[in-house]
C-alpha cells in the first residue's frame, strides 16, 4: 500500500505541475516538487522504521538493498529539489533561454522511475522503469534548449536505448533459460528454481544484460553519452543523474546477479565484472588528467567510480560495494551542486579561468574542498582493497593503486586552484 | 507461418536497399503488422482474448502510431526525402546478406524456439536485430537512426515472442508505452536539431569531443 503511494503521489503531483505550465506559476510548481520530494522522503523514512511484508508473487516488494537504493534516491532527490529553488533563481540572471514549465513534472515522472527500480522484483517491470528514467530525463538534460545540449540529449537518447533494448533481449534470454515462462520473471521465484535454470542462455542473457544496463550506468566501452550528458544539464539534473540515475542501472545490474549467484554462474560473472571494471578505471583516469572543463571531469569521475562499484562485486566485496554507492551519490551530488554555484559566479566551465574561490563564495569553497576527499575515493574502497588484499589478486591490486595514484591528481590540482590557496600563488597553471 | 516471417526479414532487406524515407517508414509500418499478426497466425485460434489484446496493441503502436509520430516529423522539419547511408545501398545489401547467412548458421548456438514458432523463428529474429544495427551505425540522417532503432526493437520483440511464452500483459504494454514515448521525445528531438542546424545530419553532433576541447 505504502508502495503504490510512494509511486502514485509523484505521478499525481506531476500531472498537476504539468497542467499549470504558466511561467507566473513557477513558484508553485518549485513548491510541488519540493512538496513531493519531502512526502517522498517521509514514506521512505517508514519503510526502515516499519518494514513491509516481503513478498514471493506480485510486481512490487522492498527488500534490503531496494531499500537502500531507495532511501539514497529520496534523499539526494529532496537536497536536489531545495538545490533548485535558489539554483534556477540566479541562474535565469545569467542564462536567458530554456524551457521551465518542464522541468518540474519530469523531475517527478524521473523520480517514480527510478523509485519503481528500487520497488520492484519482477525483472520485467524493471526494465520498463529503467527506460522509464531515460525518457524522463531526456528533456531535463535538454533544458538550456542550445546545441551542445542538443547534441547530448541526442547522444544520451539514442544510445541508452539501444542499450536498453539489448538489455530486453538479454531478459528474453533469461526467460528461456527458465523454460520460457514469463509469468515469474520473478527474481525471487528464479533464485528459488536457480539450479533448473539452463545455464548457456543464462550467460548470454547476463552478458547482453551486463553491456545493456552498462550502458546506462556508465561503464566504459559503453560511457560516451554520459560526460556530455553530465556536462550539458542544468547542476541539480547533472547531480541526480550521477548520484542517483546511475545507481538505478547498476541495481538493475545486481538482480540479474542475484539470479546468476543462485545458478551457481558466480565465477564467471566476477569475472565479466572485474574486466568492465578495470576499463572502466583506467579509461576515466586516461580522460581526467587532461581534462579542462571541471563538469566532464566530474563526469569522467563518475565513470571510474562505476567501474569501483563492478570491480567491488567483482571481487566479491558486497559490503565494500554498497557502502561505496552511497558514499558516491551523496559526495558526487555535493561537487556537482557546487560545481552549479561556480558555473553562475564565474560563467565558464573550464578549470583554469576559475580563480580566488573561498574568497569569492566562502561556503562553496569549504563544500567542495569536504567533497574532495571523496572524490578520492580514500573512505569507501577500504573494505574493498582489503578483500582483494585477501584475495591475493595483485593485478588488481596493482592496478587499482595505480589508478589511485592517476586520477585524484587533477582533482586535487582542480580544488587547490580554484580555491587559491594563501600559501599556493602557482594557480594559475594547472 | 513461414510465409510471414519470410516477409519479415524481406522487409528488413527493403529497408537496407530503399533510398526514399517515406518508403522507408512505410516498410517499418508493415514490418510491425506482420510482427502483430504472427502470434495470432501461430496460435491459430482468436479464442485467447490476452493474445487478441495484444496483437492490437502491437498494432496500434508499431504500425499506425509510430510510423505517424515519424511521418509527422520530417513534414514538420521539411526534411529532404534521400536517405543519405555512409555505406553504399548495394553494399548494404550485401552486408545483410551476409548478416542473414551468420544468423542462419548458428541456429545451434541459439535457444530454441516454444512450440507454436516455427525453429525458422529465432535466426530471423537475430538478423532483423543485427540488420537494425547495422541501419544505425551506417546512416547519418537522426531519423534514419531511429529507423534503424525501430527494426532493432522489432528484431527483440520477436526474440521475444518466441523465447517467452507467458509474459504479464501488463509488463508487455509497459515496454510498448515506453516504445512509444520514446519515439516522440526523438521526433521532437528531431524537429528541434533541425530548427538548430537546418538539417538532421548526426555528423555534425560532434562539438562535444575531447580533441574539440583541448583547442578552446
Amino acid at each position: 500500500m505504502r508502495i503504490l503511494a510512494l509511486l502514485i503521489i509523484p505521478v499525481l503531483l506531476g500531472i498537476l505541475s504539468l497542467l499549470s505550465r504558466a511561467e507566473t506559476r513557477r513558484k508553485f510548481r518549485r513548491f510541488v516538487l519540493s512538496i513531493t520530494a519531502f512526502l517522498h522522503l517521509m514514506l521512505t523514512a517508514s519503510f526502515h522504521f516499519f518494514p513491509v511484508a516481503q513478498e514471493k508473487q506480485g510486481f512490487f516488494s522492498l527488500d534490503p538493498l531496494g531499500l537502500l537504493f531507495l532511501s539514497v534516491t529520496s534523499l539526494l532527490f529532496l537536497l536536489v529539489s531545495l538545490y533548485a529553488w535558489g539554483y534556477f533563481h540566479h541562474e535565469r540572471k545569467v542564462v536567458k533561454e530554456g524551457v521551465s514549465h518542464l522541468f518540474t513534472p519530469c523531475m517527478l515522472f524521473f523520480l517514480t522511475a527510478m523509485t519503481l527500480t528500487s520497488v520492484t522484483h519482477h525483472l520485467g517491470v524493471l526494465w520498463v522503469a529503467i527506460e522509464g528514467t531515460t525518457l524522463a530525463s531526456a528533456p531535463l538534460i535538454y533544458y538550456h534548449h542550445h546545441e551542445k545540449a542538443l547534441e547530448a540529449t541526442w547522444k544520451y537518447l539514442l544510445i541508452c536505448s539501444v542499450g536498453i533494448a539489448l538489455a530486453l533481449l538479454g531478459l528474453f534470454f533469461v526467460a528461456a533459460a527458465s523454460g520460457g515462462h514469463g509469468s515469474d520473471l520473478n527474481v525471487t521465484s528464479l533464485m528459488s528454481h536457480g539450479k533448473i535454470l539452463e545455464p548457456r542462455w543464462l550467460r548470454v542473457g547476463f552478458i547482453l544484460v551486463l553491456v545493456g544496463f552498462g550502458t546506462k550506468m556508465g561503464l566504459a566501452p559503453m560511457h560516451a553519452w554520459l560526460p556530455d550528458a553530465h556536462s550539458e544539464a542544468p547542476s541539480p539534473v547533472s547531480a541526480l543523474l550521477s548520484g542517483a540515475l546511475l545507481n538505478c542501472a547498476f541495481l538493475g545490474i545486481l538482480r540479474f546477479y542475484q539470479v546468476c549467484l543462485a545458478a551457481n554462474l558466480g565465477h564467471f560473472m566476477s569475472r565479466l565484472f572485474i574486466l568492465f571494471g578495470l576499463l572502466s578505471l583506467f579509461i576515466a583516469a586516461a580522460f581526467i588528467i587532461k581534462q579542462r572543463d571541471y563538469k566532464r571531469m566530474l563526469a569522467y569521475s563518475s565513470v571510474e567510480h562505476m567501474g569501483i562499484l563492478a570491480l567491488g562485486i567483482g571481487v566479491g566485496s558486497g559490503f565494500g560495494g554498497l557502502l561505496h554507492v552511497v558514499n558516491h551519490s551523496l559526495a558526487k551530488a555535493l561537487l556537482f551542486l557546487t560545481a552549479g554555484q561556480i558555473l553562475i559566479a564565474y560563467r565558464t566551465k573550464m578549470t583554469s579561468e576559475v580563480h580566488g574561490l573561498l574568497r569569492k563564495l566562502p561556503l562553496t569553497g569549504v563544500l567542495l574542498g569536504l567533497g574532495i576527499p571523496c572524490y578520492f575515493g580514500i573512505a569507501s574502497p577500504g573494505p574493498l582493497y582489503q578483500r582483494i588484499f585477501n584475495l591475493q589478486r595483485w593485478v588488481i591490486l596493482g592496478s587499482c593503486h595505480l589508478h589511485g595514484s592517476l586520477s585524484p591528481g587533477p582533482g586535487g590540482c582542480f580544488c587547490r586552484h580554484v580555491t587559491h590557496c594563501p600559501w599556493d600563488d602557482s594557480g594559475g597553471r594547472s | 507461418m513461414d510465409w510471414l516471417l519470410i516477409g519479415i526479414i524481406l522487409s528488413a532487406f527493403f529497408l537496407l536497399g530503399f533510398s526514399r524515407l517515406s518508403s522507408c517508414i512505410y516498410i517499418v509500418a508493415l514490418q510491425g503488422a506482420m510482427l502483430s499478426a504472427l502470434p495470432l497466425l501461430a496460435k491459430g485460434s482468436f479464442q485467447e482474448l490476452h493474445i487478441v489484446l495484444m496483437s492490437l496493441g502491437t498494432f496500434a503502436i508499431k504500425a499506425v502510431a509510430m510510423p505517424f509520430l515519424l511521418t509527422r516529423s520530417i513534414r514538420e522539419a521539411s526534411i529532404r526525402q534521400e536517405v543519405e547511408p555512409i555505406v553504399s545501398l548495394h553494399l548494404s545489401l550485401f552486408a545483410g546478406g551476409g548478416i542473414a547467412v551468420l544468423a542462419f548458421s548458428s541456429i545451434k548456438a541459439l535457444p530454441p524456439a516454444l512450440p507454436p514458432f516455427s525453429p525458422m523463428a529465432v535466426p530471423v529474429a537475430l538478423t532483423v536485430v543485427l540488420i537494425g544495427f547495422f541501419l544505425l551505425v551506417s546512416r547519418t540522417k537522426a531519423i534514419t537512426q531511429v529507423i534503424g532503432f525501430l527494426v532493432l526493437e522489432n528484431g527483440v520483440f520477436l526474440f521475444g515472442m518466441n523465447l517467452v511464452g507467458d509474459f504479464p500483459a501488463i509488463v508487455e504494454m509497459g515496454v510498448l508505452l515506453d516504445l512509444l514515448v520514446g519515439i516522440f521525445v526523438m521526433g521532437i528531438m528531431i524537429y528541434h536539431i533541425n530548427r538548430t542546424f537546418d538539417h538532421i545530419d548526426t555528423r555534425v553532433l560532434t562539438a562535444l569531443q575531447e580533441s574539440e576541447e583541448e583547442t578552446e
